[in-house]
């Protein structure tokens, strides 16, 4: 399927969604309380199973975070990117993908170490880089300041 | 020997717990692997990463496109031409350009030796990893001609950085198409040496079949790319189904198996070699005539928006994520990395064999980890 094709069947199975098309992927931006309905429908249904998910992304955006999945169906070989933004500055949190896609798991556990976006109902949510014990902080944000970063 | 075990109320078998690494020779790296045993019995497996985590994606945010190139050599060392190759085309994507066909020859010409040598080197480890030493003299002499190859065109054995933006660093060397063709022939006799040697074994045959399986559901979940997921029959060659620089030009395989475990995660990667030397033959003597690199400016800024690059390094699917809000560095850069995914589906190959079968699992994976930890 193309994009064309792709944004048509998506919105036949749920016109709801927002769907933009960028230069390479469709991406589908979705609020945190949907994105687990709206994953599992991309995995599930058998005219998209997008079962591979190739690349998980934490970012921390001026006015947001935002986590980015970047999936694949094995099956029909097409692709697309599926946004979600959480305004959230304190607490940021979404739900979880690991028990739909198994490598969820450890992508998550990055962008919690890094970006501080915490995932409910991830089994084992912890640090897996830098120190769980003593570290301060995570890394990927804007805001993180330490004392050996030499900024030009 | 039967009344030296205690049995008893109150006596019950429990779990210990094993630490392999961070300082193993058969993790291959830094890498610590927390096992819970039971017996010799492999109960679970939970890998500690970080021990060489150098924040590339953070210092990322402050390089410029040219300067970050060579940051993503020191992820997978063994496939640096590939990891620098992903992040130029992504910059040439979004900016529209298009590199001449000449460029396009001698990086998939480059790729390929980069997957040669990195295969080669992978061979003779993991037949040490199992006992064989012989392997890893064979694998270090037929890798050496590619890594002169490599120093006499790019200037480096290992780290290259021979990509930039818009083309290469320079022209190849003249002596580069007569080397490569004398070692595609010489590579062609010595690769029956590998089956001879190893795969036939009976060592190695008793110690990987049917260890550390990992079906096609559980590959594609888990992400597991490269020969080891197309050991379970996971169809992700990027060459095959997104092509890049001239992949489209070529004719050769995607090795699948069906079975995905150690011996065929084994035996892909040695298939592969013959498809890279029927790749390299295939272009070597056809690279076409002209520029090796279009005019760059020299400040490259992508226009705001998200990008994403995927190409087959040595080891599966590597990745480039650049988001960019129209400046000369990236708002974010993320690098998807075939190691990390890969290695996250030990625990699930594992569970329930021999620890000394993780030897033969975790060598069958491949890891690097550098690329892992980034």
């Amino acid at each position: 399927m193309n994009n064309e094709q792709l944004k048509e069947s998506i919105h036949s199975i749920d016109s709801s969604l927002n769907i933009t098309e960028g230069p390479q992927y469709l991406t589908i931006n979705v609020k945190p309380e949907d994105l687990s309905k709206t994953a599992a429908m991309l995995k599930n249904n058998p005219d998209l199973s997008f079962d591979y998910l190739f690349c998980l992304t934490g970012n921390d955006l001026p006015d947001a975070y935002a986590v980015v999945y970047h999936l694949e169906s094995s099956k029909h070989g097409h692709a697309l990117v599926l946004k979600v933004t959480t305004t959230d500055r304190e607490n940021p949190t979404v739900d979880t993908v690991s028990n739909l896609w198994e490598t969820a798991n450890f992508h998550e556990r990055e962008v919690y170490d890094l970006v501080g976006i915490c995932f409910n109902n991830h089994p084992d949510m912890r640090r897996i880089f830098l120190d769980e014990e003593d570290w301060v902080g995570h890394p990927l944000r804007k805001d993180y300041t330490d004392n050996n970063i030499v900024t030009r | 020997m039967e009344d030296l075990i205690i049995t008893g109320p109150g006596i019950q078998d429990e779990e210990y717990i094993v630490n392999m690494g961070p300082q193993h020779p058969s993790t291959h790296g830094v890498l610590r692997l927390k096992i819970a045993l039971k017996g010799e019995t492999v109960e679970r497996i939970e890998p500690h990463c970080g021990y060489i985590h150098r924040g590339i994606e953070k210092m990322c945010e402050r390089l410029t496109y040219q300067q970050m190139i060579h940051l993503t050599d020191r992820m997978d060392y063994l496939s640096a031409h590939i990891n620098n190759e992903a992040v130029c085309l992504l910059v040439e994507n979004a900016l529209q350009i298009e590199v001449p066909e000449r460029v396009k020859y001698i990086r998939t010409i480059l790729d390929e030796l980069t997957r040669l040598a990195s295969h080669e080197l992978w061979w003779c480890a993991f037949g040490m990893d199992l006992g064989a030493l012989t392997t890893y003299f064979y694998g270090l002499r037929d890798r050496e001609p590619i890594l002169d190859i490599f120093e006499e065109t790019t200037g480096a054995r290992l780290l290259q950085s021979f990509n930039v933006p818009g083309g290469l660093m320079n022209d190849i060397h003249p002596n580069f198409q007569k080397r490569v063709k004398e070692y595609i022939t010489y590579f062609r006799k010595k690769l029956p040496e590998y089956d001879e040697l190893l795969t036939g074994n009976v060592i190695l045959q008793e110690r990987t079949r049917d260890v550390g399986n990992l079906s096609l559901e559980d590959a594609i979940s888990w992400g597991v790319t490269g020969p080891s997921g197309r050991a379970s029959g996971f169809a992700c060659d990027v060459r095959k189904h997104h092509p890049y620089s001239a992949y489209d030009k070529v004719d050769f395989n995607e090795i699948l198996y069906t079975k995905g475990d150690s011996f065929h995660r084994y035996d892909a990667r040695v298939r592969e070699m013959w498809e890279s030397l029927k790749i390299l033959e295939q272009l070597i003597d056809n690279i076409p005539e002209g520029d090796y690199a279009v005019k760059m400016k020299p400040i490259i800024r992508l226009p705001e928006g998200e990008y994403y690059q995927r190409v087959e390094a040595c080891r599966g699917e590597f990745g480039v994520y650049i988001l960019s809000t129209g400046d000369k560095w990236p708002y974010r850069a993320k690098f998807r990395s075939p190691n990390f995914s890969n290695l996250s589906a030990i625990n699930k190959m594992a569970a329930g064999f021999k620890i000394a079968d993780l030897v033969a699992i975790g060598g069958s994976l491949d890891l690097v980890i550098p690329d892992i930890d980034r």
